[in-house]
């Protein structure tokens, strides 16, 4: 049961993308498509300009060049369409896991008419194994704990496109399967995602992005 | 859960910013008692002669205020900028400007609230006539959203620096000088005088009430260029 629509199909066309942060150019010339249920890694060293990519795309960063075009199952922008999980996880420290993921499911899955409904909270901390802690506050959870109550973030408010910077940063070796599978079950649903990491996500057929100082690469899938 | 849209998503985030500030290091009461601090210090400096301080009390009031209620301003979206909140605010379907509204809501009635309770209680230390100590408390409830929301487009401004509170205040206190102005008029007014009560009070309305309009959009504008 696929929890968006999937008419029409859904594609996310970047051309020639120039990003500047403070005066200089640190991303430019991507270009990239995916269609629904198509991955995409950013691959780069240090400093390549995977993040300041990944929150251009998520709208956090101004474009400086290129065209992003985004064809989703309504009009939104693809801001409103996509979940980003940064290096920060956006919890409270006060707050309980359950509180947070609360306050999130209402203010990331407000629109819509509702129809779109995601997990319970209760579910989506089930989900990421941490069914125990959702009344305990985030600030005594440990970074792997909270990297987890923040990817379950995913499953509370459906939204097609995942952007995740580094999203196995923390995370036990168990938990990154979990990711996987959930990774894997968003594109079986017809979802996207565009993931920036060093470590192996497990994502099948993905393109690859190679950010480099002098050049950008897409390898396409096989 | 999620059917009473559309208002679901701001009443989610009022609750948060409540629970917030009352938890452990939230900062909710501690504007509060600043103010009732820094009023209770006044007769020790300047002495105990009733007149002088019944005059001045208004004044005195206004400016405890004023520095009370810029006191944990500056935190106001620092906390959301350093733990990655704001960008999902960014991205969500609800406009930033409607978020720092409700945000500035959550802290006016946390901070400003309490002391607008508090002023006329601390008045009566500074030996205000009754009269005096009603338009304290109206002049305040008039004039403190336009001191938050000024506020909120310093805390906006300063939300991505270390040490920002201090670059907000020097910011944005010389914008405060009409409600200052105009606060402490009406207050004055209201124990006599030449001038009548409701015309210094109307501006102070006025002043709100622009405030109200045209400070979501600029700091929400300043919450949007802050990585630019």
């Amino acid at each position: 049961m696929p929890p968006f629509a999937l008419h029409p199909p859904q594609i996310l066309a970047a051309r020639g993308l120039r990003v500047d942060r403070g005066g200089r150019a640190i991303v430019s010339n991507v270009d990239f498509e995916l269609r629904g249920g198509e991955a995409l890694v950013v691959l780069g060293r240090n400093g390549a300009g995977k993040s300041t990519l990944l929150r251009a795309l998520a709208g956090l960063l101004p474009l400086r060049g290129g065209t992003i075009q985004f064809t989703g199952a309504d009009d939104a922008p693809l801001a409103e369409q996509a979940h980003y999980i940064g290096h920060a996880d956006g919890l409270k420290a006060a707050l309980t896991g359950f509180e947070n993921l609360e306050f999130w499911a209402r203010m990331l899955g407000g629109s819509g008419g509702g129809e779109s409904i995601g997990l319970p909270p209760a579910e989506a901390l089930q989900k990421v194994g941490l069914p125990r802690i959702g009344d305990f506050p985030v600030g005594y959870l440990s970074a792997g704990q909270k990297r987890r109550v923040a990817l379950a973030r995913l499953f509370i408010a459906p939204r097609p496109v995942w952007i995740l910077d580094e999203p196995a940063t923390a995370l036990d070796i168990a938990s990154q399967e979990t990711l996987g599978k959930a990774m894997a079950d968003h594109r079986a649903n017809g979802g996207m995602i565009i993931a920036a990491t060093h470590a192996p996500l497990g994502l099948a057929d993905a393109q690859e992005l190679r950010l480099d100082a002098r050049r950008v690469t897409l390898a396409g899938a096989a | 859960m999620g059917s009473h849209q559309p208002s679901s998503p701001l009443a989610a985030l009022f609750r948060r910013e409540i629970r917030i500030a009352r938890s452990i290091g939230g900062g909710g009461g501690m504007g509060v008692v600043f103010f009732l601090i820094l009023v209770s210090l006044t007769p020790f400096a300047i002495g105990p002669d009733m007149n002088l301080l019944a005059r001045i009390g208004p004044a005195i009031l206004w400016i405890a205020a004023l520095l009370a209620t810029l006191l944990g301003l500056d935190r106001l979206f620092q906390g959301d900028a350093d733990d990655g909140s704001l960008d999902l605010f960014t991205m969500s379907a609800t406009p930033l400007e409607l978020v720092v509204l409700v945000k500035c809501a959550a802290h006016w009635g946390l901070t400003a609230l309490p002391l607008i309770v508090a002023a006329p209680v601390l008045g009566l230390t500074l030996g205000l006539e009754p009269s005096a100590l009603a338009g304290v408390a109206a002049s305040l409830l008039a004039g403190t959203p336009a001191l938050t929301l000024l506020g909120a487009i310093g805390a906006a401004l300063t939300a991505g620096l270390r040490r920002g509170g201090l670059l907000m205040a020097v910011l944005i206190l010389p914008l405060t000088v009409p409600v200052l102005i105009f606060g402490v008029a009406a207050a004055a007014a209201a124990s006599g005088g030449t001038v009548p009560f409701h015309t210094p009070f109307l501006i102070l309305c006025a002043l709100s009430l622009i405030s109200i309009a045209g400070a979501p959009f600029a700091a929400a504008a300043a919450l949007r260029a802050r990585e630019a």
